[in-house]
């Protein structure tokens, strides 16, 4: 077993949570009381821990870097989010949301927390509703569902294509009450800096105000961490600007393993990059491929004649278009899973297929499913023999009350209406698989810090499905966590309140004084942007959808040279003691150049292709990853020590005893 | 394009704020606005100046964050969008920008273009939300039935981002329709019942403590609101409010 304990209960897999529930030990309400627990982030996994925890009785502090606990970004998650409650009588079961999403991801997560994931998923939506959640609704009213990618039943629950706005006010909602209730006190505008450990247990954070630059100290029992993913370690991802990994990469240099770190999505419809300007990526969500269709043109004169704008796409005929993934991949066809979907693109537009003028982009097209909801809308209208002008519009009207906020915003940023002429996407980072390690009960490698949603690495394997995201981060807060943090606090009932006065909290402080100073005395060269862009052309181009070990190699040592030239070189503006958000960049930047390195470290030691991470070196004749589990079938967590360079691998095993390991296929 | 920029610069919550003027070159349609204000950092950075401080994070039109009045308006010229989804095609070479914090009482200035929208949290702590508890036990999603355009209306009032630019529009400072957004969404849905009376009484009581003005029916927040949310949500308040107050 190793170092790493998953702590996977014993038993039959569907009994293995209910069991560790019964098992674990409870804190009874009157000691609650007298308990206290820091969240940071409070997006969907920490804005529902937070309001879970405070309802059950421990008093709360939540941390966001944002004005407001309600902008995490996953308010910005679009389609939907998984439940295994099979509304739709179309064969969905909690064993087939688990075996998905193993399959999915790779056959690179963990049994047991997979399991309980899909089993607490139908809870999830129960629970939603009752907070008063505007999901869509058939006629009947009750509730509609849709498809993603590679799946093939409809388990997809969703609000128009807002609904990680709508669970995130939701959990934000619930959040409130607490507030009211003055059971969570919310530190908005605040930024972790570090966790403080006190006899190695995690006591507390170090946190900056945002608004005066005032450095505090936090103490708490326990501290759970939902500060989200690292995909902006990219530059250009559909992260918000502020998305960061400073919490998660503070808790690793404090003791907490890093898990697979190169495990990073790489999303297929994305608006494509126009130019250098270009400060953030957009997604267009998944759920498009229900109704649209993806295309390059047959012809490589053509793809040209495109570029240069002497053609435009509704003027090519069917025959000599290429719906290269219903070509590919008849079973799934426009809803294979995400990395097969990215890498087909790529492929296309590598051969010389692309659509812009950059030419990195493919076509998503509505206008067959224009047409279809169109004939359809005109026969339960009652109009006989529509012309093909009213049966588009008919169609047209269908498909904006259901994408309707999607081609709005593809219509502001691209200036073209894509009801009238195809989308034009592109892939673009959008998730992290990787994550900081946790066990079942999501405790990292820290005894008291704890890892929820998108920050810890533990059920989506090398590949995340669409719509379990949302799924994973509410199971997190609302359903695991509150019962399983409560197991380690029971042995806290008697520590009392912790003090912010011992040498352990004073150490972290000067800590951070110090970084803050060394940032604030760079020579000044070169603004944060500067090596924050570096840094993303050198993931993107050698760690993004295809990696080679030579491209690796070179990455970690141009990274760990760009890190060098950044702490000699960089440029920040200001003074520390008031708002200054250069500096607030200029500490993220410094723990993306870190965990920039480490992220190509794994690359490169993982020799084989699974999920988002495609080494080209290994492949099958047709293109598809060749995965190798005979010596790749593990967690790869990394153990701080000093430089990303030296870093120690720790193993965890995966053991799979009810699902056959099997060569991933969706042809 | 080359653009001429006067922008308010206040250094903290407290200093004396003022226009400053600049000038910025080189932009191209295809930029966001935001995109333009990055420039002009990177520029000030560069020359040894404090960069103007703003809010923004997602940059897709839906966290709320990025705020400005541009040119006499919330978000700027164009309909439907937020500030960062604003692109600069919608300007022409040559153009003077106007850009300026929201402006209201009970969002005071933090630094440069930065308000504090705090008061916004505080109406919503102060009822928006449903009594349940969060641990799971409740009915199956499909015990409660909602008619489809009772949930679809719902979903329309939902949908607010909470940016302030209904505020920041309003002659009177007024956050009805920012309130009235979240009372509406309950009011319209089966499971908002319980506790409408004491919701709507809470919310508005909160409302008028921060400091909002009061709603003369202008209209100016549904046309600036990057969400289109209706005025039929003030309406529907008022009605909830009415009806609150008469049960006593």
């Amino acid at each position: 077993m190793g170092i790493l304990d998953s702590k996977v209960p014993s038993g039959p897999l569907a009994d293995k949570w209910t069991k560790h529930k019964n098992e674990i030990n409870l804190v009874n309400p009157a000691n609650k009381r007298n308990i206290d627990v820091i969240v940071v982030g409070t997006g969907l996994a920490g804005g529902s821990a937070a309001a879970t925890l405070a309802e059950l009785g421990y008093n709360v502090k939540t941390f966001c870097y944002q004005d407001s606990p309600r902008r995490a970004h996953s308010i910005a998650a679009q389609g939907g989010i998984n439940a295994a409650k099979n509304y739709q009588g179309d064969g969905d079961s909690n064993y087939r949301l688990f075996y998905d999403t193993i399959k999915g991801g790779d056959y690179r997560s963990r049994e047991g927390n997979v399991y309980r994931l899909a089993e607490v998923s139908s809870n999830i939506i129960d629970q939603c509703v009752a907070q008063g959640v505007p999901f869509a609704r058939e006629y009947g009213g009750l509730l509609d569902n849709r498809s993603f990618g590679g799946v093939l039943v409809s388990r997809t629950f969703y609000a128009k294509g807002q609904t990680g706005q709508q669970l995130l006010l939701g959990a934000y909602a619930a959040m409130n009450r607490q507030i009211n209730r003055g059971k969570i006190k919310a530190y908005n505008r605040h930024e972790m800096l570090d966790l403080v450990l006190v006899d190695g247990k995690a006591r507390g954070i170090i946190a900056r105000d945002l608004v005066s630059g005032e450095i505090q100290r936090h103490s708490a029992h326990a501290v759970v961490l939902a500060s989200g993913g690292y995909g902006n370690v990219f530059f250009l991802s559909t992260n918000a600007m502020g998305s960061n990994v400073m919490a998660a990469w503070r808790a690793h240099r404090r003791g907490a393993f890093f898990a697979n770190p190169c495990f990073t999505q790489i999303h297929p419809t994305c608006i494509p990059v126009s130019g250098d300007h270009q400060s953030k990526l957009t997604l267009m969500s998944e759920s498009l491929r229900n109704d649209g269709r993806i295309w390059v043109p047959a012809k490589m004169e053509d793809a040209i004649a495109i570029r240069e704008g002497k053609l435009k796409p509704t003027q090519i005929k069917e025959e000599d278009r290429d719906y290269y993934l219903e070509r590919r991949y008849p079973a799934f066809g426009n809803l294979v899973p995400r990395d097969v979907a990215s890498r087909a693109a790529k492929e296309r537009c590598d051969a010389g297929f692309g659509v812009n003028k950059t030419g990195e982009a493919v076509y998503l097209d509505f206008s067959a499913a224009i047409m279809r909801y169109g004939k359809e809308k005109a026969l339960t209208s009652g109009i006989k023999d529509p012309s093909d002008d009213t049966v588009r519009k008919l169609g047209e009207e269908v498909v904006e009350a259901k994408y309707g906020n999607l081609f709005q915003m593809y219509e502001k940023i691209v200036d073209e209406n894509p009801y009238k002429t195809p989308m034009m996407i592109y892939p673009a980072v959008h998730y992290t698989m990787g994550g900081l390690w946790v066990d079942y009960n999501l405790q990292t490698t820290i005894p008291g810090c704890y890892a929820a949603g998108e920050a810890n690495f533990s059920d989506h394997g090398a590949n995340r499905l669409g719509a379990s995201a949302l799924m994973q981060g509410l199971a997190d807060g609302y359903f695991v966590l509150p019962y399983t943090i409560g197991d380690y606090l029971s042995d806290d009932i008697r520590t009392g309140p912790i003090s912010t006065e011992s040498p352990e909290f004073e150490h972290a402080e000067k800590e951070v004084r110090e970084r803050i100073e060394k940032l604030m005395s760079g020579k000044g060269k070169n603004s944060v942007d500067y090596y924050h862009k570096k840094l993303g052309k050198i993931m993107w181009n050698k760690c993004g959808m295809a990696r080679n070990a030579e491209g690796l190699q070179e990455a970690i040592r141009e990274i760990s040279e760009l890190r060098k030239d950044f702490w000699e070189n960089v440029k920040v503006p200001g003074e520390s003691k008031s708002m200054n958000q250069e500096l607030e960049k200029a500490g993220r930047v410094a723990d993306f150049l870190e965990l920039g390195e480490l992220f190509a470290k794994d690359a490169l030691h993982r020799q084989e292709s699974c999920g988002g991470h495609f080494r080209e070196e290994y492949q099958t004749p047709e293109g598809e990853a060749l995965r190798d589990d005979e010596n790749f079938k593990y967690v790869a967590a990394w153990e701080y020590r000093g430089e990303p360079k030296d870093a120690e691998l720790h193993k965890e095993e995966l053991v799979y005893e009810n699902i056959e390991l099997k060569t991933r296929s969706y042809k | 394009m080359n653009l001429k920029l006067k922008v308010w610069r206040q250094s903290d919550a407290h200093a004396k704020g003022k226009m400053v003027d600049y000038s910025i070159s080189g932009i191209d349609g295809d930029m966001s606005f935001l995109e333009m204000l990055d420039i002009l950092n990177e520029n000030l950075i560069n020359e040894g100046k404090e960069p103007v401080e703003f809010d923004h994070d997602c940059r897709e039109g839906i966290c709320g964050s990025c705020s400005l009045h541009i040119n006499g308006e919330p978000h700027g010229p164009d309909k439907f969008i937020t500030t960062c989804q604003l692109h600069m095609r919608k300007f022409k070479d040559g153009d003077t920008i106007v850009i300026e914090p929201f402006r209201a009482t009970a969002f005071p200035v933090i630094k440069d273009l930065v308000v504090d929208r705090s008061s916004f949290d505080r109406i919503q702590q102060a009822g928006g939300y449903i009594s349940v508890n969060t641990s799971g036990n409740t009915v199956d999603a499909n015990a409660i039935p909602v008619q489809k355009e009772a949930a679809d209306t719902a979903m329309d009032a939902a949908t607010c981002i909470g940016c302030g630019a209904c505020v920041a529009a309003c002659k009177n400072a007024s956050a009805m329709l920012f309130t009235s957004a979240k009372v509406s969404q309950f009011a319209l849905l089966p499971q908002g019942q319980v506790e409408a009376t004491e919701r709507v009484k809470n919310m508005v009581r909160q409302m008028d403590l921060e400091g909002f003005g009061n709603c003369t029916n202008t209209g100016a927040c549904e046309l600036e609101c990057p969400k289109g949310i209706s005025l039929d949500n003030i309406a529907r308040m008022n009605r909830e409010y009415l009806k609150a107050n008469l049960k006593g």
